[in-house]
């Protein structure tokens, strides 16, 4: 029998209430980090570091609405029935409506990350090490998908950053790759050989070690549920969904671009950064809007989904129109 | 016409007193009109409910969609499935389906223009000019459209022999249908390629030397699929109601 976590049975009506009073724990315990821009009801993303961007800060918070939960734009959030039946996890079907239902088997225990490659301390940590390891604390990003719709997600997780540095990339290591789990006994979707799987993803190491590159272990202060990724996924929201690969087993410190699943299938229409851009055109779905779930009028997509602030520098000088 | 004589003995066995029989519906055509109007009930009803998806503008409009393109390759089956297997009901059904279709397009084209874009001009140019899929599947609505409107056959007396020569283009109609389904495709294209197939079939079997191939071979089959038995005499040439 695992242990059930007390965030796992927090009932969602007394989440926000908790949500208060770890933020402002959080706060606390952040102390000197650049948190200073967030509003004491809204949780945000901490902004890079100083020296990283141009401004520093992050644009303050609009007032959120009394007990909502809002981004740091004060965009509500999306309800828990959204973000755990709208899933496009394409190891179990193409069918977003029906990810949640065929995945509810899926064993999240026991589970291994390898962490290798080029990295002075090689690890395999089991869940439960990193659930210990690691302080979870919330992020409420946007979640724009490549297929033209979006979402707010309360995340509960860590940053990759801290991961990162407690293997210690060696001075050649340039990327970091990531691999998803290969089973197509619980994936029934990974018998169609229509992908070559499994699913991998890439990230720059300067990208990889941005406060805003998170490890999510949760959502809605409840453990993930396998639709979304579990026990855990990478979540950056500055780029588009597919970028935030889940059930992650293997991440390896790697000197040569990684070539994600994506890439290989569709080298015209996926590249590797994948910012969310809306000046760079798609051949199917529109970049210059999107629908938010539970919207009917379409929202402007912003560059790099809002995250400019954070993310604008990592890129500086590079023409996004080529490296997409 | 086979079909014609057919249709008024059937009703003048079956009711005697009735003198119009241009506006009885057989049981075929009765058929067809509901499993045609269905998806479209169903799509109200699902509507009403909140059963669309947690996207429901997009389900919407890919339902409407695909349903125009079921409608438009069943109304181009009905002469193959007449000349070729010999199935004569289809005949009669054909302009009814090709309108189906006009109007699951109108409604899919519709949601696209209105509710997705709210009449964003601006955004839905931009879409049109960037995505290859919008614009065939836009030239696809703009072929329908003049041959929905002169579908009548009022339309038909009028325009003589130009009235086929225009309802031709629905072949070409088809083919960009296809692509447009193609590429509208994420990954997997096997089902727009099945489609495509079948389109593919139902227009090879309007090449003349096709058709009267494929008519030959099924008569013989008929008449025991003996060599000696000389190919009766076949109606070939393409039904007045085209």
């Amino acid at each position: 029998m695992i242990p059930i976590k007390s965030s796992e049975i927090t009932p969602e009506s007394v989440y926000h209430d908790r949500r208060k009073f770890m933020k402002g724990v959080g706060l606390a315990a952040l102390g000197g980090l650049a948190v200073a821009a967030c509003a004491p009801a809204v949780a945000q993303p901490t902004a890079a570091p100083a020296a990283a961007t141009t401004g520093g800060t992050i644009a303050p918070a609009a007032p959120a609405a009394s007990g909502a939960m809002t981004d740091e734009l004060g965009d509500p959030v999306n309800t828990f029935e959204e973000i755990t039946n709208f899933n496009n996890f394409y190891e179990f079907t193409t069918d977003k409506e029906k990810v949640a239902g065929m995945a509810t088997d899926f064993p999240t225990r026991p589970w291994t990350v390898e962490i290798g490659g080029l990295v002075n301390n090689p690890a395999i940590f089991s869940i439960e090490d990193i659930l210990s390891r690691f302080d979870q604390e919330e992020r409420i990003y946007r979640l724009r998908c490549v297929e033209g719709w979006s979402m707010v997600i309360p995340w509960l997780g860590f940053q990759l950053s801290t991961l990162l540095e407690l293997v210690e990339p060696k001075s050649n290591a340039k990327y970091v790759r990531f691999e998803t789990l290969l089973d197509p006994e619980v994936m029934p979707g990974q018998r169609s050989n229509w992908f070559d799987w499994p699913y991998v993803e890439g990230l720059r190491i300067d990208e990889a070690m941005n406060p805003l590159a998170l490890i999510a272990t949760g959502l809605y202060g409840k453990d993930l549920l396998p639709q979304n990724g579990a026990p855990l996924r990478l979540v950056t929201p500055w780029k588009y969904g597919f970028k935030s690969i889940k059930s992650i087993v293997k991440i390896d410190l790697v000197e040569e671009q990684p070539t994600s699943l994506w890439m290989a299938a569709a080298p015209r229409e996926y590249g590797f950064y994948a910012n969310v851009n809306p000046e760079v055109q798609h051949p199917r779905w529109s970049q210059r809007t999107e629908r938010r779930i539970g919207e009917t009028k379409r929202r402007e997509t912003l560059p790099f989904n809002g995250y400019g602030d954070e993310v604008a520098y990592l890129y500086e000088g590079m023409n996004l129109a080529a490296y997409y | 016409m086979l079909h014609v004589s057919l249709e008024v003995t059937s009703t003048s066995k079956n009711n005697m007193t009735t003198r119009l029989p241009t506006f009885r519906f057989t049981k075929f055509q009765i058929f067809v009109h509901i499993v045609a109007l269905l998806p479209l009930v169903i799509l109200i009803i699902d509507a009403l409910r909140g059963n669309l998806t947690y996207n429901p503008i997009q389900a919407a409009t890919l339902r409407t969609g695909k349903t125009a393109m079921i409608l438009l390759v069943a109304s181009l089956a009905c002469t193959p499935v007449n000349t070729v297997f010999g199935f004569t009901p289809a005949i009669k059904v054909r302009r009814a389906l090709g309108l189906y279709a006009f109007l699951y397009a109108l409604v899919h084209f519709s949601i696209y223009v209105g509710v997705d874009y709210g009449f964003d001009l601006q955004l839905i140019l931009l879409e049109l000019s960037e995505k290859r899929y919008v614009l065939v599947g836009f030239a696809a609505f703009l072929i329908l459209l003049p041959l929905a409107i002169t579908s009548t056959k009022g339309w038909q007396r009028r325009m003589k022999r130009n009235w086929k020569k225009l309802h031709r283009w629905i072949y070409a109609a088809g083919i960009l249908v296809m692509f447009h389904f193609i590429w509208v495709q994420k990954s997997d294209i096997r089902q727009p390629l099945i489609w495509a197939g079948i389109l593919a079939v139902l227009l090879i079997l309007r090449i003349p030397r096709v058709r009267s191939r494929a008519v030959t071979f099924r008569t013989s089959r008929r008449a025991g699929g003996k060599k000696s038995a000389p190919p009766k005499p076949v109606e070939v040439n393409e039904p007045v109601v085209q």
